[in-house]
């Protein structure tokens, strides 16, 4: 009974609402239409609860958190042209927060690593909403050694609140899979291009983010702690995670100014999750570059500059 | 009427039965017992009944470990220029000066050098006195001059950790601190330079990601707190109150995740005989010439 009819015309008040709403909704799906959701997710939950006053800092973190902002596997789609996935660690299980596999790109072979946070609900949960566990960093390195014998690139796409801070990932040790990974990939023979395009959260980022080159998506956030969890340290009150935000400096632009990440990846108008394809696009252009400037490195002048790279970081202290 | 009557003694509040020590006793949070503090202090701040570890400052450890408990300070002079200029309830910098001052020290660490059973060796000691022995860039860029120096003399390290983890108030720059010294313990471990990292209670996030889980020997004092996450926030993850004992020394054990729990009496004689075990510094070179000539 309440169905609408598109065919039978009943009283104007009664339909007009409905229309309008069918209308919201197709065009929501058009928008969608990339980033197959539905489209009862499309909204920011943070919308209603949100104060109007939003900071600039804040208006970040929530598009790098956006439910339509392209994950890993959007970016494999668009840019890869046969992407391989490769499971497990070997040693534990296969942790689907964290995923990996060879790839061509403009006719180059490729190893891709990346955190999948996972777009509709189903899938968030299947990947643990892209926080990964002990097996996870240790697939990564297994992956990441054995494009390191083959000498090809690795590209990394960090996408995380963190990693997964549980009991079993305790237990297996996530710290020291974290720690090896650190260790690990400072001294691999082969280009490692990282490139944050979500959110970089702490050391779970960090763990697959040590490259030659470490770029940002222009609405991506990097910070060593959720400026929730942040808020709830300093300020003792969660709620004060706005101005946690700015506080923290975990913009790309900002970050760049500390020289803590290399370039700015541009993003469309508005923010990736409107076009993804032209946010790909855009990633893409950065990535070939970036590679293209590494060709001619041997494996010892990869390490040396990766080394560099990380050596010089935070200079911010005197001495007496 | 009863034939016989309870006499209602009224409840009367006890006063404050507070005597002033004036800090010479202090309460063991392993079992309880009243310790007499200069008692501790003889006894390594180890509670003489349970064996409880009490957290210690870097100085008295670092007199406790090297021979003759000399030691000499490295890069002493730093200190952070609060590039974030973080304010939270309190500025930054005033948190700075207060840790200062209560510490004497200018950050979370000395980096040291001395000698343990006649070799000569560098030492980081972390302080938790100083903002939860948090590691921002000063920390950082100690420890990785201390690794540069053990590469470049040989000389085997060791690192005391004993830190909440990085230093939020310092954000990403801190964060940083991590890869750049795991990138110079890649270096320590390409020379073939013995690392021995001591976790320490508590040794969490960071820290733990880090560094202190990097060690050719990875050892910690009894009962310490070790993990990636602090209890608290895995609490909150899974909504359970987590078993006693979980993430402490003896459970990293079990799960394969250390070499040793090593008490803290015992512990100059242990890392003696696994320096022995690793061929130290220079003493390692000279007997390979020897044995090439």
């Amino acid at each position: 009974m309440d169905r609408p009819d598109p065919n039978s015309s009943p009283e104007p008040s009664r339909d007009e609402p409905l229309r309008q709403e069918i209308e919201r909704l197709r065009h929501e799906v058009e928008q969608l239409r990339r980033g197959q959701t539905e489209p009862a997710e499309a909204a920011p939950p943070e919308n209603g609860a949100e104060p109007a006053t939003v900071n600039p800092a804040w208006e970040r973190v929530l598009l790098a958190r956006h439910p339509q902002r392209p994950t890993f596997l959007d970016f494999v789609r668009e840019l890869f042209a046969d992407f391989v996935e490769l499971h497990g660690d070997r040693r534990f299980g296969d942790d689907p927060a964290l995923l990996g596999g060879f790839a061509s790109f403009q006719g180059r072979q490729v190893m891709l690593i990346g955190q999948q946070r996972g777009r509709d609900v189903k899938e968030k949960i299947r990947c643990n909403f892209g926080m990964a566990k002990p097996e996870g960093y240790r697939k990564a390195l297994r992956l990441m050694r054995l494009a390191e014998k083959f000498q090809r690139p690795i590209l990394t796409f960090v996408d995380t609140q963190g990693a997964y801070p549980g009991v079993d990932a305790e237990e297996r040790g996530q710290a020291e899979a974290i720690a090896l990974n650190l260790r690990e990939m400072a001294r691999l023979g082969v280009p490692v291009i990282a490139t944050v395009t979500g959110e970089g959260g702490s050391g779970g980022a960090l763990g697959i983010a040590v490259g030659n080159r470490v770029l940002m998506l222009e609405n991506a956030m990097y910070s060593v702690i959720s400026p929730e969890g942040c808020a709830s340290i300093m300020w003792r009150d969660a709620d004060r995670k706005q101005e946690a935000a700015m506080a923290l400096r975990l913009t790309a632009p900002e970050l760049l100014g500390y020289e803590l990440v290399d370039e700015i990846v541009p993003e469309p108008a508005g923010g990736a999750h409107l076009d993804a394809a032209a946010a790909a696009r855009l990633l893409g252009e950065a990535l070939q570059r970036n590679l293209a400037s590494f060709e001619s490195l041997s494996p010892g002048e990869l390490r040396a500059q990766r080394y560099e790279r990380f050596r010089r970081l935070g200079p911010f202290f005197t001495e007496a | 009427m009863t034939w016989f009557r309870r006499e209602r003694k009224p409840l009367t509040s006890v006063p404050d039965k507070h005597v002033k020590t004036e800090g010479l006793w202090v309460k063991c949070e392993g079992c309880g017992r009243i310790i007499w503090k200069k008692e501790l202090a003889e006894n390594q701040e180890v509670c003489p009944r349970c064996e409880h570890h009490f957290r210690m400052d870097s100085r008295r450890r670092l007199e406790l470990l090297l021979d003759e408990g000399a030691y000499h300070e490295r890069d002493k002079g730093l200190r952070s220029t609060d590039p974030l200029e973080f304010t939270d309830l309190k500025p930054y910098r005033e948190r700075l000066a207060k840790a200062e001052q209560a510490t004497g020290m200018l950050d979370a660490v000395i980096a040291a050098e001395g000698k343990l059973g006649g070799r000569p060796v560098v030492v980081c000691v972390m302080e938790y006195g100083f903002i939860g022995g948090s590691m921002g860039a000063v920390v950082g860029e100690k420890i990785t001059r201390a690794i540069e120096r053990a590469i470049e003399r040989r000389w085997p390290l060791i690192i005391f950790s004993c830190s909440g983890g990085a230093r939020m108030m310092e954000g990403a720059v801190s964060l940083m601190q991590m890869g750049k010294i795991a990138a110079a313990l890649a270096r320590l471990d390409d020379a073939g330079v013995p690392f021995i990292s001591v976790m320490t209670d508590p040794t969490t996030g960071g820290v733990t990601a880090s560094y202190a889980m990097l060690g050719d020997l990875n050892i910690a004092e009894p009962g310490a707190l070790i993990g990636f996450a602090g209890p608290r926030v895995i609490e909150q993850t899974i909504r359970q109150k987590l078993p006693e004992g979980f993430q402490r020394s003896e459970f990293l054990l079990e799960h394969g995740m250390l070499d040793a729990v090593v008490p803290r009496k015992q512990m100059r004689e242990f890392l003696i005989r696994a320096l022995e075990f690793c061929g130290v510094g220079m003493a390692a070179a000279e007997r390979a010439v020897a044995q090439a000539g």
